[in-house]
């Protein structure tokens, strides 16, 4: 099955468009056509050409730049969808999909029809396709791209044999050093002699070859479904305790973890779903400072959230789903293990986990924060405050003059001059300096637009006081005014 | 009597102590650096005043601190409670604003035996709960030479021991805590209206 325009069509499913159409791409600096519609096509235009060659034919083109990797999910869902005429489905190259239909064709009714209902729901849906239909899966990509065709059961050389060589999944530059021996269809290839064609040409023409004929083997490697993690339970009578709640959740959970056990992945994000007998939907979500798939240790996480729930007259199906998944390492549940066991536990990074994820479900996961040191002059972004859940612990922090150990926004002060005052007052509190130390000149990172700093450079000093407390102050030399911004220990 | 201040700092494991007065932050870190494991300090979302990793760099590793805020105090009080139940935290430094009752101030006892953790409450003057372990007054002083961090400790309830007070000063070369000179001997203090 080929899509020779899957990228164009994809964009006018969405806006159909009565005119030339083209997507263009960015390539070595020139915008060249990537993919056209059969009228552009008709007027002349093909991919690769060049935009304003192209602008040049054809004065009202529409054009719109192109999306390769949206291209590609689309391909993939199409591959999706076309597991409805057989379970194998592969798909080939970037524009195609290959599909083995032996022994599901007579479902539909045969290959014919199977054909014509392929051909009716893709242009329903706005798809140009070409099909071929073959024994073998060269023979099929041969006929799809070359003139469509079905081939009849064990035709081999006869179906595809007046086809020319560029059928046969070959390099350019083989097909054409091909033509200059005078090689132009299969029939002919296959009627020389192999021995002096491999030689000059290399293993792959024969192979592709025998390929299309059948003589050498060829899988189709359909893509596995990616794995669904959600459980469900349906019950026979409503339950309303959260006892009974957690015991369902507790069966669901013993199987989710073994489907993640089985791909080598842990949860992330779980959510448990709880329908209840008047259909309104309850939902738990719970958010892990870690992937986790052990059920001894996610159990106790759901219980803040089931105690929650409104369980009104009952809850007759359960429903659980790792939302999220990340891949875990095998070896991390025997660590688990001992854990449960209650061996002395070593390694306090799962238990931190835990605590991080216990703490999280009741202040939200992202308000459980650790510092990171981050690559600035400027106090308050000398540091990041980033969720623990998400980042590792970082070393690295340097502070090459002392910093306060307290920092607040900056509290203006009565004072005047560029000197620290001799006495003012902070906080309602009359303080008088007794020892100044500084300036250390701080200029604003230029690059950045920060509020803050609009009032420019500033000198900071380090000013103790007769009354005890170390303030950090800044004056701005550019805006005379005078702050408090943190205080040491 | 003066004791000494090795009989009650460090802070008693399995505890929750608490520290009032301007240098109550300088206590904090001072405490946290002589604390093994992981620290949790927590405090409410809306306060102004933020703690600075790189002036605590000078007193222990940031790295080894995480931070909870939270949306208010009874919030504080739950996320501590965990924290030093579970016990993979060795050190958790609460921010509060009111008052704790007893039964809140006996419940973080509580947690902290369980979990052999230490807590220290931030609280403001005068608002002690009567469940605390030792219950301190830290002001910063001025020392008699620039960079110091020459605070007065007094710790003036103690469950277990003799009160006292102390000068001290944090030598952030050899982390180690230096007790200056008694307070008798200070010459040119006075606290620090607070």
């Amino acid at each position: 099955m080929w899509f020779p325009r899957l990228p164009s069509d994809r964009v006018l499913r969405l806006r159909p468009l009565d005119a030339a159409f083209a997507l263009t791409q960015r390539q070595a600096n020139t915008d060249r056509l990537y993919c056209v519609n059969l009228r552009a096509r008709r007027l002349g235009l093909h991919p690769g050409m060049s935009f304003t060659d192209a602008h040049a034919l054809c004065p009202d083109l529409i054009s719109q730049p192109a999306d390769p990797p949206a291209d590609a999910r689309f391909l993939a869902m199409l591959r999706r969808w076309a597991t409805r005429y057989c379970p194998w489905v592969g798909v080939e190259a970037g524009d195609g999909l290959v599909l083995d239909i032996t022994g599901s064709a007579h479902l539909l009714g045969g290959e014919a029809d199977l054909l014509a209902d392929m051909r009716a729901r893709l242009a329903r849906a706005g798809l140009a396709v070409q099909i071929g239909l073959a024994d073998t899966r060269g023979a099929a990509w041969a006929l799809a791209r070359h003139g469509e065709g079905v081939a009849q059961a064990g035709a081999g050389l006869a179906a595809i044999g007046g086809l020319p060589v560029a059928a046969l999944r070959l390099d350019p530059a083989l097909v054409v050093g091909l033509q200059r021996l005078g090689l132009r269809h299969i029939a002919d290839l296959a009627a020389a002699a192999r021995a002096p064609l491999a030689r000059r040409f290399g293993p792959e023409l024969m192979l592709r070859l025998d390929q299309a004929l059948g003589a050498q083997p060829e899988q189709i490697s359909p893509q596995q479904e990616p794995p669904h993690y959600g459980v469900r339970l349906t019950l026979p009578e409503p339950i309303g305790l959260a006892a009974d709640v957690m015991a369902g959740t507790a069966r669901l959970l013993d199987q989710l973890c073994a489907k993640l056990k089985a791909q080598a992945m842990g949860a992330r994000v779980l959510q448990l779903t709880l329908r209840r007998v008047d259909q309104a939907n309850q939902q738990v979500d719970l958010r892990l400072a870690g992937p986790m798939r052990d059920p001894a240790r996610i159990l106790p996480l759901f219980a803040r959230g089931i105690e929650a729930v409104d369980a009104g007259f009952g809850i007759d199906q359960l429903r659980l789903e790792a939302v999220q998944v990340e891949a875990l390492a095998a070896e991390q549940s025997s660590i688990s293990l001992h854990l449960r066991a209650g061996h002395v536990a070593p390694p306090r990074k799962d238990g931190l986990e835990d605590l991080i994820t216990r703490i999280g479900t009741r202040i939200g996961l992202e308000n459980v924060q650790r510092f990171l040191p981050a690559d600035s002059h400027i106090p308050e972004r000398a540091f990041l405050i980033a969720p623990a859940a998400y980042c590792a612990p970082e070393a690295g922090w340097v502070a090459l003059r002392p910093r306060p150990l307290v920092l607040f926004a900056p509290e203006p002060i009565q004072a005047k001059g560029p000197q620290p005052p001799r006495a003012f007052r902070w906080r309602r509190m009359a303080l008088t300096t007794a020892r100044a130390t500084g300036p250390e000149r701080i200029a604003p990172e230029w690059w950045l637009d920060d509020e803050n700093w609009r009032h420019g450079l500033r000198d900071y000093w380090r000013v103790e006081t007769h009354e005890g407390r170390r303030l950090w102050l800044f004056y701005t030399p550019q805006n005379p005014n005078w702050c408090v911004q943190g205080e040491f220990a | 009597m003066i004791s000494d201040l090795n009989h009650c700092f460090p802070l008693r494991r399995g505890r929750v102590h608490e520290v009032f007065g301007a240098a109550a932050f300088g206590f904090a870190a001072v405490a946290c650096a002589q604390a093994r494991g992981d620290l949790l300090w927590i405090t409410e979302g809306w306060r102004a005043e933020r703690i600075n990793p790189l002036g605590l760099a000078a007193f222990f590793d940031p790295s080894r601190l995480l931070i909870a805020q939270t949306k208010d105090q009874t919030e504080v009080l739950a996320v501590a409670e965990e924290a030093l139940r579970d016990g993979c935290i060795g050190f958790v430094v609460l921010s509060l604003t009111r008052p704790l009752d007893l039964r809140e101030g006996r419940r973080l006892q509580l947690a902290a035996e369980k979990g052999r953790a230490t807590g220290l409450c931030l609280i403001p003057e005068g608002m002690g709960s009567n469940a605390t372990q030792s219950r301190w007054q830290a002001v910063p002083l001025l020392g008699a030479n620039a960079d110091s961090t020459l605070m007065r400790w007094q710790i003036i309830k103690n469950k277990e021991g003799t009160i006292g007070a102390w000068n001290v000063r944090w030598d952030a070369a050899a982390h180690r805590l230096d007790v200056v000179s008694t307070v008798a001997k200070r010459p040119c203090s006075a606290p620090a209206p607070a």
